[in-house]
């Protein structure tokens, strides 16, 4: 069976740094794939060039065996009809209030008349540990995870078949982190989709992910099964799945 | 010295054509979505109110206090010549073709320029924009487009606003201060009043409008590196509006009254 997801040589630069140096990937229908690696290792450029929202400079990402990287606004907007994201930030919009943002894809881009789309919201956001009332407030009276939360019922109102999570637990406490995870891999399994995840959380990774990769300067040094990450052989993976300030990695100075 | 001189003036030319390359790219991208579906009425209804409605006291006070000053100025300078009858005339001429549309469009710069500027920036480094395209819904289409549409519809309505209560304060001072006759004063005013002067000063508000949008938007949408970064686009927005305005106000009347 063909991947869900399949990246084939993708490279990615700005000016001289090389953010992406051929990148290979495959996501099956079903799967958690999280991407692990340190910060400013080009985790979210990655993401970011699987969702069409940075283009590759060379490479192929296809999608249900669809090429995507030439795709223009028609082609592209359908093949984003299969995806939901779920932002570092949470990136609610701020101007409307928590149900607005969790209907705004089924009324915006599926044309859900705004009374039936309020009641899908209101489900979702059951989906993801949030009463109704809720619903009401605006994001910024929100805590960051219930934030975290909202995004997540945003991500899965349209029900798509691949959900995209961005560092999923930065800047929450462990506990909420664990209740983010657990309901990411929840609600995935609910709808059956396929998961890619970007992070440098390793709890977080262990829990959401079936397989890991790790990215390292632009490229996939190693990739596996969960179970098998603590006997990668692979010693940059040892460094940073134990947290190891001694090792080969060397910290990247410059934000990309 | 010459080498660097001629490297730095190299240097300058090259970002000039840049951007002016960018802003227009981004402009032609906009035109190209308003005409085509969707369209985002709520939107473009709730910026109409945003940029007319929310402006119109900034705008009546601009517009009320500079027929006032014209018509005192104006006073003291023909009465040199004893042409004091001229005044209600050289009001509303300079009103509705130069200073309502100039000094409207540059409060409303000031005022939304900065605002759209303010409010796209923050969308863009917190990835609403993002979030908007992940949705499936074309940013250009949600927030550009609307403000685009709003500015050309609602400059021309607030000039017009603005021309009526400038010639308004015009008569104010006129009558109460100078001792014009009032029926005198209403009656030079509407016998000297042409079409083509409020023509044309309704024409400059709607390339005003969209020039205020755009830049508004051009800069909040290409704004990057955080709280600074938005900084610096709600600037920009304002001061290449007001710089547009001035210049495109040249050619416009050029355009309409240059023999």
């Amino acid at each position: 069976m063909s991947p869900k997801i399949s990246l084939r040589g993708v490279t990615k630069s700005f000016g001289p740094k090389k953010v992406l140096q051929g990148i290979d990937l495959d996501v099956a229908k079903g799967e958690s794939m999280v991407v692990i690696g340190g910060s400013g290792t080009g985790k979210s450029v990655l993401l970011k060039c699987i969702l069409g929202l940075m283009r590759p400079d060379a490479g192929s990402i296809k999608i249900d065996d669809q090429e995507t990287v030439a795709l223009a606004d028609g082609g592209r907007a359908d093949v984003m009809r299969k995806f939901g994201m779920l932002f570092q930030g949470g990136a609610l919009f701020d101007s409307l209030r928590v149900w607005e943002n969790v209907a705004f894809g089924p009324i915006q881009s599926d044309g859900m008349k705004p009374d039936e789309a309020r009641e899908v919201a209101i489900a979702k956001l059951g989906n993801v540990g949030l009463g109704p009332e809720i619903g009401e407030l605006f994001p910024s009276e929100l805590s960051g995870g219930m934030q975290k939360r909202v995004a997540l019922a945003r991500a899965i109102a349209r029900e798509p078949e691949i959900i995209f999570f961005d560092e999923p637990t930065t800047g929450l406490d462990p506990i909420m982190a664990d209740v983010i995870n657990d309901l990411i891999v929840k609600c995935v399994s609910d709808l059956g989709a396929t998961a890619v995840s970007i992070t440098h959380d390793m709890a977080s990774a262990r829990k959401i992910g079936h397989r890991i990769a790790m990215l390292y300067e632009g490229k996939l040094i190693w990739q596996g099964r969960t179970a098998d990450i603590d006997r990668s052989g692979d010693a940059h993976v040892d460094q940073f799945i134990h947290g190891r300030a001694e090792g080969p990695i060397r910290m990247q100075v410059r934000k990309l | 010295m010459s080498i660097p001189l001629v490297t730095l003036l190299g240097r300058m030319t090259l970002a000039f054509l840049e951007a002016i390359g960018s802003v227009s790219s981004f402009a032609l991208q906009a035109i190209r979505c308003a005409f085509t579906p969707p369209w985002y009425r709520q939107q473009i209804l709730r910026q109409i109110m945003e940029i007319g409605y929310y402006s119109l006291p900034v705008v009546g006070l601009t517009a009320v206090f500079t027929g006032m000053v014209l018509a005192l100025q104006s006073y003291t300078g023909f009465a040199r010549f004893s042409a004091e009858s001229a005044i209600p005339n050289v009001v509303v001429v300079s009103l509705t073709r130069e200073l309502g549309p100039v000094l409207a469009s540059l409060m409303v710069a000031g005022r939304v320029g900065a605002a759209m500027a303010a409010e796209i920036g923050t969308m863009r480094v917190t990835e609403q924009i993002d979030a908007l395209t992940t949705l499936s819904t074309n940013p250009f289409k949600y927030l550009v487009v609307p403000r685009l549409i709003a500015g050309i519809v609602t400059l021309p309505i607030l000039v017009l606003i603005a021309d009526i209560i400038g010639v308004l304060g015009g008569f104010l001072v006129g009558v109460y201060k100078l001792d014009f006759n009032d029926q005198a004063y209403l009656r030079n005013t509407i016998d000297f009043l042409q079409f083509e002067d409020v023509f044309s000063g309704l024409v400059k508000a709607a390339v005003f409008g969209f020039l205020i949008s755009l830049m508004g938007c051009y800069h909040g949408y290409t704004s990057k590196g955080g709280a600074q970064g938005v900084g610096t686009a709600t600037t920009n927005a304002v001061v290449s509006a007001s710089a547009l305005i001035l210049t495109f106000n040249y050619f416009i009347t050029e355009a309409f009254f240059a023999r």
